[in-house]
């Protein structure tokens, strides 16, 4: 008998998504938009299947495939959330698009796709959430059938995408092969007893490489700024963010399969994410561009994210800054791209002049979503870049801690870039604004980004001390 | 009731925020209501604060819960150091609020953010909680950065951002070091009263240090000390006159306050071992400070300037009364001198900011060169300045003089040789604040600023407010002593045997 109330939350996504398929074949094109509130509904549902979890043990299911511990919950419940605010900026930005309504089972395949990779327990598992949630996401870039922009971004998403999963696939067949099986439960076993081989190693690169293209991070984050830029802003919002939080929770438990001494793993990530955030920094500096300063700044984000990966296990708080940062970002993220999408998909720092005089939700939409990305409190992004200074200066990597202190004050420089015109410069030409839909997900975002800084301990109360799997 | 002082302001501010079409002369009444109030809770808490000898180390505690998972939590309470500060921080937010600001047509947001400021500047103070102490720390970038940058003058982005920039460098050293010391404890708290009753770290080994160092290179940026003080002048060239006035009547001390509170109450040992240096530094921020000074041609630069001459001041009392040399008093009396200072520093350069205000409306300029004769005309503002003048060099009788000399005092007791020096800075800027006198207010008057006209009421009573303070604490300096002298920061300490 299978355990089917275990993924019932996956299930009810994934019926969401072909009934979606269907209805949008049948429906007119004035009525596509209805394909949202199914959506939304089919959203809601598994969050209320997935909730009762929290309560329950840390274990694992499906022949231990399958985790449901703190991290995995916290991620998935955090994935149906970011995926609802993308759903609700796509109705109006869509409208002119006469088949919009399968954009909706897209968004949903994808999201699939990253609660797989945040639970999955097995290395086939994993591979099969990278290529579900990259496969969807080449469409989602690419949406907008006629404007080169979008077209290019998920050319180069595509491209970046093929070869990054062709190394995790190699890296994944040498992992299983010298170890002898794909599941984590049996890897650890076999890491704890053998010693590293360069085989071994070489495979792990290729799989840390393929997992750091649905991070955004480097040496695969070549298709981010593209995608903030060229996709359709509702995409742009959900691929910055969703595969992300699936991917880092993979990669972390990943990671804590290899015991601390023999693997070079450890330093590996750190490297990478050293390069990753500076890189992402120096790189949004130089931006005059909002979308693209905020994908180069989601790149060096993600080089934050890294450093909780890089010491799972090495401390009692790397998990729960692994959380607690994908929360604030995603929020904070979200946030920014939710004000875009509602100026609809205004870009040019110059036109963003005088923004808080004559859009204020937006415009402090945005200062609040960058205040939060660099960690002012008490925004979310502050108590996850706590806890993750916190994880590195307790798992013994201060370098690293003060690494993101200098790379922190960097971005302030070029966040602020970006407020200065909206708060100082003179009002530029009317300014033209999606609609009831944008604005409920941008104030939906606005309030999570302050309420998870302002109510912390609701997340990191359950997770702080949970176990993760497989221990 | 320590509570309500940082709430009131804050949600006053809020609400200033989302009130749309408010007159200004609303928004200023609001403001002044809330800023009064939040004065009045703390005067409450000043008379019901115990001065004796049996007093507990924190007073009016109170605390709830926030984040239990990290040991975080709203905690609050104030020692004689703090309440000191605050009372000060609360009046001088007051008259700066009072007085009469340019608002460019935006006075709801400007009374918002300076309320916001007030809000987030006594949280500080009053908290005692590492964690939120932080949060506060940062909140104050925010509000300055906003004052700064939308009220300012013609450089003003740039000077906003390079304040923030600067500072925010700072508090993040300070943070990592808040982890560091929090994480060296056996359990994991940000209670300040607990770590300061543990002392997580001792010695001199690296990580002690390089925590030390974190603090102190964060502090040594917002008080500011040489090499860390280039943010200083711009900002305060470019603020409006009220917010440079809070800049450095208050924000400045947070530098110096914070320097007390964590480095030197919670790691006894080690600050004690570093205290030389520190010593060292602030003299060369004493003569620096008063040097560079002497050579400013802009009236608002000169006395940001003295500024971090002033600092130096404090931070030479302090790390006196951080090295364990020395006898216990002279101590004693370097510290009260140093928290004396941060006082005293407040009122009179709050004062003097706000006089620098009252020469830019009428002039439009702080080009020293551009004043001259200015006796005739204005009386009253030639009064001021030299009062709050000759409070800043330190004349007997005033304010600075009860601080400087405390110091000056404790530190021969402890680094002779250093405090001798350090008088040096006394002197240039005795020499400094006269020849700026001399040079705005005697001497024959420029035709294109002989149409000046004198202070108006709305100026005369903040800027009196804060110069009979100034003149009562020179005359009777006992009751501010005292107040200072009670509690926590001053309790004593034994070398390994934690505070007793």
């Amino acid at each position: 008998m299978m355990p089917i109330e275990d993924v019932l939350p996956e299930i009810t996504v994934l019926v969401t998504a072909v009934a979606i398929v269907l209805l949008a074949s049948f429906l007119p094109r004035r009525l596509q938009w209805v394909n949202a509130p199914v959506a939304l509904a089919g959203l809601a549902t598994a969050t209320l299947l997935l909730l009762p979890q929290v309560n329950g043990e840390a274990r694992a299911t499906f022949s231990d495939t399958y985790a449901l511990d703190m991290a995995s919950i916290g991620g998935r419940l955090l994935i149906l959330f970011a995926t609802a605010v993308t759903v609700l900026l796509s109705p109006r930005w869509f409208a002119t698009d006469q088949r919009h309504g399968e954009f909706y089972a897209m968004l949903l395949f994808s999201a699939l796709g990253a609660m797989v990779l945040a639970g999955a327990l097995d290395l086939l598992f994993v591979l099969i959430g990278v290529l579900l949630s990259s496969a969807t996401g080449y469409v989602l870039a690419a949406y907008h059938r006629d404007w080169a922009l979008s077209l290019e971004a998920g050319m180069k998403y595509f491209l970046v995408g093929a070869l990054a999963n062709t190394a995790l696939a190699l890296g994944a067949t040498f992992l299983i092969g010298m170890l002898g099986g794909p599941g984590f439960g049996e890897m650890a076993a076999a890491l704890s007893a053998g010693r590293a081989s360069p085989l071994l190693l070489v495979g792990l690169g290729l799989v840390t490489i393929g997992m750091a293209y649905k991070l955004g991070a480097a040496p695969a984050h070549a298709w981010l700024p593209d995608v903030a830029e060229g996709a359709p802003a509702p995409s742009a919002a959900f691929l910055t963010v969703v595969p992300k939080i699936g991917a880092a929770i993979a990669l972390a438990r990943l990671v804590s399969l290899f015991p601390e001494t023999d693997f070079a793993i450890r330093s590996l990530i750190a490297a990478l994410a050293v390069i990753t955030m500076t890189l992402g920094n120096l790189a949004a500096l130089w931006q005059d561009d909002m979308r693209r300063m905020l994908g180069w700044s989601s790149v060096s984000q993600a080089g934050y994210l890294l450093m909780a990966v890089t010491v799972t296990s090495l401390t009692d708080h790397a998990i729960p800054a692994l959380v607690t940062f994908l929360f604030g970002y995603a929020a904070a993220n979200l946030t920014a791209f939710a004000a875009i999408t509602h100026l609809r998909g205004r870009t040019d720092r110059g036109n963003y002049g005088g923004l808080l005089k004559t859009a204020p939700l937006p415009a402090i939409a945005l200062i609040v979503a960058f205040l939060s990305l660099v960690g002012i409190p008490p925004l979310g992004g502050f108590v996850g870049k706590l806890e993750l200074f916190l994880a590195t200066i307790d798992g013994g990597y201060v370098w690293l801690a003060i690494a993101a202190l200098v790379n922190t004050v960097v971005s302030l420089a070029y966040y602020l870039r970006f407020v200065t015109p909206m708060v100082l410069g003179p009002p530029s030409e009317n300014v033209f604004q999606l609609g009831s839909w944008s604005r409920v997900a941008t104030t939906v975002a606005l309030v999570a980004t302050i309420a998870i800084g302002l109510f912390g301990q609701l997340i990191l109360g359950p997770v702080t001390g949970s176990v993760f799997l497989p221990t | 009731m320590l509570t309500l002082s940082i709430l009131i302001p804050l949600l006053a501010s809020l609400g200033l925020f989302g009130w749309s079409n408010v007159t200004k002369e609303k928004a200023r009444l609001v403001a002044l209501g809330a800023s009064t109030l939040s004065f009045l809770c703390l005067i409450i808490v000043w008379i019901g604060f115990d001065t004796g000898s049996e007093a507990p180390a924190f007073q009016s505690v109170a605390e709830v819960g926030w984040i239990d998972a990290l040991g975080v939590a709203w905690r609050v309470g104030v020692d004689g150091m703090s309440l000191a500060v605050s009372l000060m921080s609360g009046l001088l937010f007051l008259c700066s609020i009072a007085w009469p600001a340019e608002t460019k047509g935006r006075a709801r947001q400007y009374y918002g953010w300076f309320l916001f400021l007030q809000g987030v500047s006594l949280g500080l103070f009053l908290s005692l909680d590492l964690l939120v102490f932080y949060v506060f720390f940062d909140l104050t970038l925010v509000g300055m950065y906003f004052l700064i940058g939308r009220w300012g003058h013609d450089q003003a982005e740039y000077a906003a951002l390079k304040f923030f920039v600067y500072t925010l460098a700072g508090s993040l050293a300070i943070l990592l070091a808040i982890l560091g010391l929090v994480l060296a404890n056996g359990t994991l708290t940000f209670d300040i009263r607990e770590l300061i009753a543990v002392q997580p770290l001792g010695g001199t080994d690296l990580r002690s240090s390089l925590i030390l160092f974190g603090f102190l290179v964060g502090f040594a940026i917002k008080t500011p000390l040489v090499p860390f003080h280039t943010w200083l002048p711009l900002a305060h060239v470019e603020a409006p006159g009220p917010a440079s006035a809070v800049l450095a009547g208050v924000l400045l001390k947070m530098g110096t306050y914070g320097m007390v509170r964590i480095p030197f109450q919670m790691m006894r040992e080690t600050f004690a071992a570093y205290a030389f240096p520190l010593a060292i530094v602030a003299l060369v921020a004493i003569l620096w400070g008063s040097l560079v000074a002497l050579a400013q041609t802009n009236l608002k630069r000169r006395i940001a300037y003295t500024s971090v001459n002033h600092m130096g001041y404090t931070v030479l009392g302090i790390a006196a009364a951080g090295a364990m040399i020395g006898s216990e008093s002279v101590r004693t009396l370097a510290l009260s001198g140093a928290v004396t200072e941060m006082v005293a520093h407040g009122l009179i350069t709050g004062a003097l900011f706000l006089i620098a205000g009252s020469f830019y409306t009428r002039a439009g300029t702080y080009d020293l060169s551009r004043f001259g004769g200015l006796a005739r005309l204005t009386p009253l503002l030639m009064v001021a300045y030299f009062l709050a003048a000759f409070a800043s060099f330190g004349l007997p009788g005033l304010a600075g003089f009860v601080a400087e000399f405390q110091i000056f005092a404790g530190s021969f007791g402890v680094y002779p040789i250093v405090a001798a020096i350090g008088l040096l800075g006394l002197v240039i800027t005795a020499a400094l604040f006269l020849m700026m006198g001399q040079t705005i207010f005697f001497g024959e008057t420029k035709p294109e600023i002989a149409a000046i006209k004198d202070l108006k009421p709305a100026e005369i009573w903040p800027l009196a407010v804060l110069l009979v303070l100034v003149v009562l604490i020179g005359i009777a300096p006992g009751w501010l002593l005292d107040l200072i002298q009670t509690g926590s920061a001053f309790a004593p300490f034994k070398t390994g045997g934690g505070p007793q």
